[in-house]
């Protein structure tokens, strides 16, 4: 099947496919967002063990998804891989120390004779939730702002400065993107607690940081929308390469099931706030969910399609990157597309999985009798 | 390119590297030893037996936390440190990478949460599938990744694609049942189980000493000790068709493994010996100070045949015109042609001349089979470091026999009852725990160090696959990595031994 399609269908299959794995993950975020507000919903230690509890059934779910994310983007465009991670050295260094110390935070914060102490897990996991998050999201946004790279006929690349992606927090877009994914991850966590436990005082306090949080949310999704809107991207025909204003506003335009999309994105996750807010509903995370997945899908959808580079180079805008000259082979494309199609397999049993475990809401009894607690 | 900018980046590799694989293995056998155990539970509803699965299964996610912590740097330190070499082998390297998150790491990440959380939320069968679904996941991702190595040792199913300047999958098939892959697919595994095997053991044998725990000790000790005898026996078998690929692929490991300068037929293997230091390759001097060797059986175990030629160090940088063996030097002349071509055919394409293109194309194809080569400078650097990999690899093989040794004292004084006199066999079980470990990085310095320079054998050298970063970024990174995993590593030794020291009880 697959291998009857045209190479530029499966570089839009895989880009869309990496598109949902990035929309996954910035859902499972959730768990980070969490991380941050510990200290701000917990009143005392019982309460802190619930919500790392909690969490702590779910973290590992958003670690794989951010190595299958790798993984794929290995796989499918290994030259944006390949430039990306080998040029923005100190970014990528700084978030995968971020997420080594969320790994161990978990299983060692209560266990006896810890070496560092609780405490010091319980700033990991802060430093996960907040530096890593807000990184992820600059390292990210750089797709659309652009990067310091060159790469020459052999399609090997290096940087043109001694930063190593560090200069990206320069870049307010990229800086208001990362702000945005991190209180999103926070208005996330909120919906999480209020539908997952049953903790009348962390339940209620998280109904009252919600709405802190989500201002701030929405007040810096508005920026960044505005921003990218009007922003210039970089356009690519058999000519070349070329800066095109307002490139993902007519991005959105050209492409009308991206406009709806993204729309429908951002209608649910507000439908979620306002249940929740408004009308006392505990089933928020699961809208504000589904429109996380949709929004973040679309906005990383417009850098794929509509001949869109996908990761413009400041230093010579020849060497951009697109997904028709970074990508995988036609061959290897077509073998990695009949595995995805255990996706959905996958994606069933974790459903399950959570069905089965999430069933009953986590009430204070349940974590003291625990004999695996966190 | 920067001054030891490689160095420095084959070092953070290998410490990462060496990290991750002291966690790894317990992962992979504790895994299926739990999962055993909880069966017995299940089947027989005797509840001392969920004790006992839920003490080890404590023990499991303390190991498997750091596990994951050194894990996530593998995937990405390819990228980071290796741009280079992830465009040029990319697009078969980076499959295998994907599909263990797709089949591997969602399976254990899902069925842990039912494994550690879900005891009153689940059937007891449903539990128990779960528990063995984590076991299975945790080695079909050993899988993947040694299907990725086993191709960095020996590649196949590829070809490249000078337009792109790539090697590009040509079949996923040769990929997958690459016979590398499995042998060391299998051996690798085999070292997880009698490294899980060892510590349950080892364990068990300290609480009897302590007299604590005794009973429950006594049963784990059983199922440990029948796994570890049984997967011992599996490792020698692998390890034997592991070196016999080796043989088959990298006839230069081999030869640094077994200090070989001087090929000959009827080869014997050094059992035991002392390195000659002062021996450099091409000169007269012995290469041993000492040696106990057992008479043709390199040339049996290496090529299955007593009369085997097995080509030595010399061979394989001079040449041996009489075993048609070529010289490094050849290949290294043969290399640089291939790369002058590839370079003026990519030229001829850029300026349109379409005839030139086609010529250059021809002499690169003449000349390809040693590309790789054409980038080393001098004829030696195709030899590893000759004593690491001699002496990683003669104690790997000592210490797996000694494991074979031990699991079969302790499972026969265990079957007799009379375990618990035997004072000295218990202590040696549980100094026979770093050993496991020891074992472990051997295996993996003999795997990785015995085929440099090569990240892919005989066509990428190491020297051109690092990122183009400075040299200070690295070395900032590899001490930040290795101040962190230290740190990490003393918290988990403090846990666990905290954690065994409270006993089994309350489990």
């Amino acid at each position: 099947m697959f291998e009857t399609f045209e190479l530029l269908t499966l570089q839009q299959y895989w880009w869309f496919i990496l598109a949902l794995l990035g929309g996954l993950f910035v859902f499972m975020m959730f768990v980070q967002g969490g991380q941050t507000l510990l200290n701000t919903l917990a009143k005392n230690e019982a309460e802190k063990n619930i919500i790392i509890a909690s969490l702590g059934r779910k973290w590992e779910l958003g670690f794989t998804t951010l190595v299958m994310f790798g993984g794929t983007l290995f796989a499918a465009f290994p030259l944006l891989y390949a430039v990306s991670f080998g040029g923005a050295y100190y970014v990528w260094m700084a978030i995968l120390f971020c997420f080594i110390l969320q790994a161990v935070s978990y299983e060692y914060r209560k266990k006896p004779n810890n070496f560092l102490g609780q405490k010091t897990y319980e700033t990991f996991l802060y430093i996960n939730g907040s530096i890593g998050i807000i990184l992820i999201g600059i390292a990210l946004a750089t797709f659309y702002t652009g990067a310091n790279f060159i790469k020459n006929d052999m399609n090997l690349s290096a940087w043109t400065n001694h930063t190593y992606g560090l200069e990206a927090v320069l870049n307010p877009f990229n800086v208001a993107f990362g702000m945005t994914i991190f209180f999103l991850s926070r208005v996330q966590a909120n919906l999480y607690f209020i539908n997952n436990l049953d903790v009348s005082n962390i339940v209620q306090k998280a109904r009252k940081q919600l709405k802190t949080d989500a201002l701030l949310f929405l007040g810096f999704f508005l920026l960044v929308a505005v921003m990218l809107l009007f922003m210039s991207g970089v356009a690519y025909d058999e000519s070349g390469f070329k800066v095109l204003e307002h490139k993902f506003f007519w991005n959105l335009i050209e492409t009308p099931v991206l406009l709806v999309g993204l729309l429908a994105g951002v209608l649910l996750i507000l439908y979620a706030l306002y249940i929740t807010l408004f009308r006392d509903s505990s089933k928020g995370v699961w809208f504000s969910g589904v429109g996380t997945v949709l929004t973040v899908l679309v906005l990383l959808s417009l850098l794929g399609f509509n001949q869109t580079a996908i990761y413009p180079s400041l230093g010579d805008l020849g060497s951009s990157l697109t997904i028709e000259n970074s990508s995988g082979s036609h061959y290897t494309l077509t073998v990695m597309s009949y595995v995805s199609l255990m996706v959905p397999l996958v994606l069933g049993y974790i459903y399950l999985v959570w069905k089965s475990m999430d069933k009953e809401k986590i009430t204070s009894k349940e974590i003291e009798s625990d004999h695996h607690h966190y | 390119m920067e001054e030891h900018l490689v160095d420095w980046s084959r070092a953070q590799f290998a410490l990462t590297a060496l990290y991750h694989w002291l966690f790894v293995p317990l992962t992979l056998g504790l895994s299926f030893i739990i999962a055993i155990m909880e069966t017995i539970y299940v089947k027989t509803g005797n509840v001392i037996w969920k004790e006992i699965t839920k003490f080890w299964m404590t023990l499991f996610a303390i190991n498997f936390a750091i596990g994951l912590a050194t894990g996530i740097i593998m995937e990405f330190e390819f990228g980071t440190n290796w741009s280079n070499y992830s465009w040029i082998v990319g697009d078969i390297f980076g499959a295998p990478l994907a599909i263990e998150g797709i089949m591997a790491f969602f399976m254990e990440s899902t069925f842990f949460a039912i494994m550690f959380f879900g005891w009153d939320k689940v059937s007891k069968k449903m539990h128990l599938l779960s528990t063995w679904l984590v076991a299975i996941g945790s080695n079909l991702s050993a899988l993947w990744i040694l299907v990725a190595n086993g191709w960095m040792q020996h590649p196949v199913g590829m070809v490249f694609n000078p337009d792109t300047a790539r090697f590009e999958m040509e079949n996923f098939f040769d990929v997958l049942f690459n016979p590398n892959a499995y042998t060391k697919f299998l051996h690798t595994i085999g070292s997880g189980y009698v490294m899980g095997s060892l510590f349950v053991v080892g364990i068990s044998a300290w609480y009897l000493l302590k007299n604590k725990d005794v009973v429950k000790a006594k049963k784990s000790i059983v199922v440990a000790a029948t796994f570890g005898l049984i997967t011992s026996l599996f490792l020698i078998l692998s390890g034997d068709e592991s070196a016999h690929e080796v043989a088959l692929n990298q006839p230069t490991k081999l030869a640094a493994m077994e200090g070989l300068y001087n090929g000959h037929d009827r080869a014997g293997i050094v059992a035991i010996g002392q390195l000659n230091h002062e021996k450099e390759i091409g000169d007269d001097k012995p290469a041993f100070l000492w040696d106990f060797e057992i008479p043709y059986a390199l040339s049996f175990l290496g090529y299955h045949n007593t009369d085997a030629f097995v080509s030595g160090i010399n061979d394989i940088v001079y040449g041996n015109e009489a075993q048609g063996i070529l010289s490094a030097k050849h290949k290294i002349e043969q290399g640089q042609v291939a790369i002058a071509a590839l370079k003026a055919y990519k030229k001829a394409k850029k300026s349109g001349d379409e005839m030139k293109a086609a010529q250059e194309l021809q002499r690169f194809r003449a000349h390809e089979k040693y590309f790789g080569y054409g980038y080393l400078k001098d004829e030696k650097e195709v030899i590893p470091p000759v004593a690491l990999t001699f002496y990683s690899f003669h104690l790997m093989v000592g210490l797996g026999s000694w494991f074979l040794i031990l699991f079969f004292f302790i499972l026969y004084f265990a079957m007799v009852n009379k375990l618990d006199g035997k004072k000295m066999l218990l202590r040696l079980a549980v100094f026979s725990i770093p050993l496991g470990y020891i074992a472990g990085e051997t295996g993996w310095i003999v795997a990785e160090v015995g085929r440099q320079p090569w990240a892919i054998q005989d066509m990428l050298p190491v020297g051109i696959a690092t990122s183009q970063i400075s040299t200070a970024a690295v070395q900032t990174t590899f001490w930040l990595f290795a101040i962190v995993f230290t740190g990490l590593l003393i918290a988990e030794i403090r846990i666990m031994t905290t954690q065994i020291k409270n006993g089994m009880e309350g489990h």
